[in-house]
């Protein structure tokens, strides 16, 4: 086909166009192959995978894999499921989040509004501690926890996560108030406002996108966290993660996959609904780079 | 001892001095203008009277109060910034009122105070809006609602108007002067803009370098600037400075110069002989304004003492309400100002009318006025 049938700036034969969109489609079956075999294989009953009917549709569709996961399969030695543990990431992750945000926006406040001998270097400080490998400072870590008295409870994996997320939060906030106009704080300074009340009511209220990004990012390190969680937890307190290795790992009788399956699903559930609702702030979060004012 | 007053005020960052002992007094009542190049330590002056940056030596009283170490709000000042600084998740109302309801101020008294500022201003129907959906003339005007509501003994202006398109920004001029002319407030305004200096002072503090170059009213400013400095900062077109010798010829005094023909001419100051006897044979930079330069026919004669030269026109700028014309004399590039239907032409031979009552005369080394 000669003939011009678009003012697009590319024009390509049927055939071309085809072509793309078969390569096209071929990433996306790709894509979404792994998420389509956890879907289909956690609502088959396990003699349907076992049967070899891994990437067939199930034909008897169950929901007893997810109950099972949920609340009775075998996670180390009890047989609770793994919701006693969900609980344990989310008290675990809320606290963490919540508070190494507002530390980080604290902390971005204060190193450019409130500008003091060294802050440059403090800052590179803090920055330095989101490279440091989580290895390192695993014994370090151990014995501080000790010394609190916070060896295998959620607040001591709460404290570990603060201290880690500190430096990434502190980035965010910092890099985004300091495109934040200072003389909006001087304004208020004359206005009579006071530290907190200028930071409570000028620039959190303008500080919503960063927070989204802050939060979405300090949510799934901390959820998906397993070295902290294997390390400081101790049984009845591990987080989701931990508690998901041991289901897939206990060793009594047949490996039900269709539980794991399940498991696994339940395990990234709150990250998804943490993108799906909060998602489509955090790009433009990461663009935000002034506030009109 | 004035209302606000400035006392050997200096100003250090480490080791490098930027405002060198500045004592400026002000009445109140007055509206003084700090005017300069960018760097000239004018919008440090202003932060340090606001509060907001740390006076290194020296002292500024408010009310005959030490100011020294207080805290911004606890100046009664009110400041209004280039960039106007209105909170952007506030609506102007909130904008308006929420120094008051920093300062305890119960609602109903707070709720007043705006509605009046609203009025003044001519707001009233922006008040539920936010910062964001405004023009820029109505933040400017939100962000005068926002001092004025205060009711502060100190009004601070850093460059209000720097951000204004040239339309407004006049328009804008006009409105703070009459405002000040209404309210009779103490106002304290930086500007780069001679222009906006000169229209609105009462007084005018023009600063270079740190230092107070010269403190005194718009005409004082203009017609004597006391150097180089203010005679060329201040003015547009800026003065004209020509290089000449003077000499001394019984009681008469001569600037003496050369026209573009290379012929000597001489210009009579009218000089009492003793402020200049020293000079006699020495070069001395004339300053004279355009305004002072200009055609025969359109020469101040009120003036007792116009000097003309026979000059070739260089270029014509026809202005509508003037024509600008250069030519050069004594070497130096000159602009007459003369009147827009005078016959000049470039090329052309055209007589220059100098009124000497307005020349003043520059030291070359020191470069303070002489005369």
């Amino acid at each position: 086909m000669a003939v011009a049938s678009s003012d697009t700036a590319i024009r390509t034969g049927r055939f071309t166009r085809t072509l793309i969109y078969v390569v096209l489609l071929l990433f996306v079956l790709f894509y979404i192959l792994p998420l389509y075999i956890m879907i289909v294989n956690s609502v088959k009953p396990l003699s349907e995978i076992t049967g070899g009917g891994m990437m067939s549709l199930p034909s008897a569709f169950t929901i007893e894999p997810w109950a099972k996961a949920w609340s009775t399969a075998q996670v180390g030695v009890e047989p609770t499921g793994l919701r006693p543990y969900f609980w344990n990431s989310i008290s675990m992750v809320v606290p963490a989040v919540a508070i190494s945000t507002v530390l980080g926006a604290l902390n971005g406040y204060i190193l450019t509004k409130w500008r003091f001998r060294g802050d440059t270097i403090l800052f590179g400080l803090m920055l330095f501690s989101c490279f440091i490998p989580f290895q390192i400072v695993l014994i370090p870590m151990a014995a501080i926890l000790g010394v609190l008295g916070l060896s295998g409870t959620t607040a001591g994996l709460v404290l570990v996560h603060v201290v880690y997320g500190v430096g990434f939060s502190t980035l965010y906030f910092r890099n985004y108030y300091a495109a934040f106009p200072t003389e909006l704080v001087r304004a208020a300074q004359i206005d009579g406002a006071g530290f907190f009340q200028i930071f409570w009511r000028i620039l959190l209220p303008s500080s919503g996108p960063i927070i989204v990004v802050c939060v979405i990012w300090q949510f799934t390190n901390i959820w998906n966290d397993f070295l902290f969680g294997a390390s400081f937890a101790s049984g009845n307190g591990a987080p989701m993660t931990v508690a998901l290795n041991n289901l897939v790992q206990s060793s009594t009788g047949v490996k039900e996959y269709n539980v794991h399956f399940a498991g696994a699903i339940l395990a990234a559930m709150p990250t998804l609904l943490v993108y799906i609702v909060a998602g489509r702030y955090f790009v433009r979060g990461l663009m935000a780079g002034s506030v009109k004012g | 001892m004035g209302f606000l007053d400035i006392n050997n005020v200096t100003k250090s960052y480490g080791s490098v001095e930027v405002l060198h002992k500045v004592n400026i007094a002000v009445e109140e009542g007055e509206f003084l203008v700090l005017v300069g190049p960018s760097g000239c330590g004018k919008s440090t002056l202003l932060n340090m009277i606001a509060g907001l940056e740390d006076i290194t030596s020296g002292e500024i009283r408010i009310k005959d109060a030490r100011m020294n170490g207080v805290h911004p709000s606890n100046r009664n000042i009110a400041m209004v910034f280039q960039s106007y600084a209105l909170y952007p998740n506030m609506t102007v109302g909130q904008n308006i009122t929420f120094g008051l309801e920093m300062h305890g101020v119960p609602k109903a008294e707070r709720e007043k105070a705006m509605a009046d500022v609203a009025k003044l201003l001519q707001i009233e129907q922006l008040l539920d809006r936010k910062p964001g959906q405004l023009s820029g003339g109505q933040r400017q005007r939100v962000a005068m609602g926002r001092a004025l509501v205060r009711n502060p003994d100190v009004f601070l202006f850093d460059e209000p108007l720097s951000n204004l398109d040239a339309k407004l920004r006049v328009d804008m001029r006009t409105e703070i002067k009459k405002l000040h002319q209404n309210l009779g407030t103490t106002i304290v305004y930086v500007t780069h803009d001679q222009i906006e200096a000169m229209t609105l002072s009462t007084r005018i503090a023009v600063m270079n370098g740190g230092y107070v170059q010269q403190l005194g009213t718009p005409k004082e400013i203009y017609d004597t600037p006391s150097n180089l400095f203010v005679a060329t900062f201040m003015g547009s077109p800026s003065m004209n400075l020509i290089r000449t010798t003077i000499r001394i010829e019984g009681v008469a005094v001569y600037a003496v110069t050369q026209n573009d023909r290379g012929e000597e001419v001489r210009l009579a100051l009218c000089a009492p002989l003793d402020a200049i006897k020293s000079y006699d044979g020495k070069d001395v930079i004339l300053g004279i304004r355009p305004e002072a330069l200009t055609d025969v026919e359109g020469a101040d004669h009120r003036s007792s003492h116009i000097e003309s030269i026979r000059n070739t026109v260089t270029v014509t700028e026809p202005a509508g309400s003037d024509t600008f014309v250069a030519t050069t004399i004594g070497g130096a590039e000159c602009v007459a100002r003369m009147r827009a239907d005078a016959e000049v032409l470039p090329g052309q031979q055209a007589e220059f009318a100098f009124n000497m009552e307005k020349a003043v005369v520059f030291d070359p080394e020191s470069e303070n006025r002489i005369l």
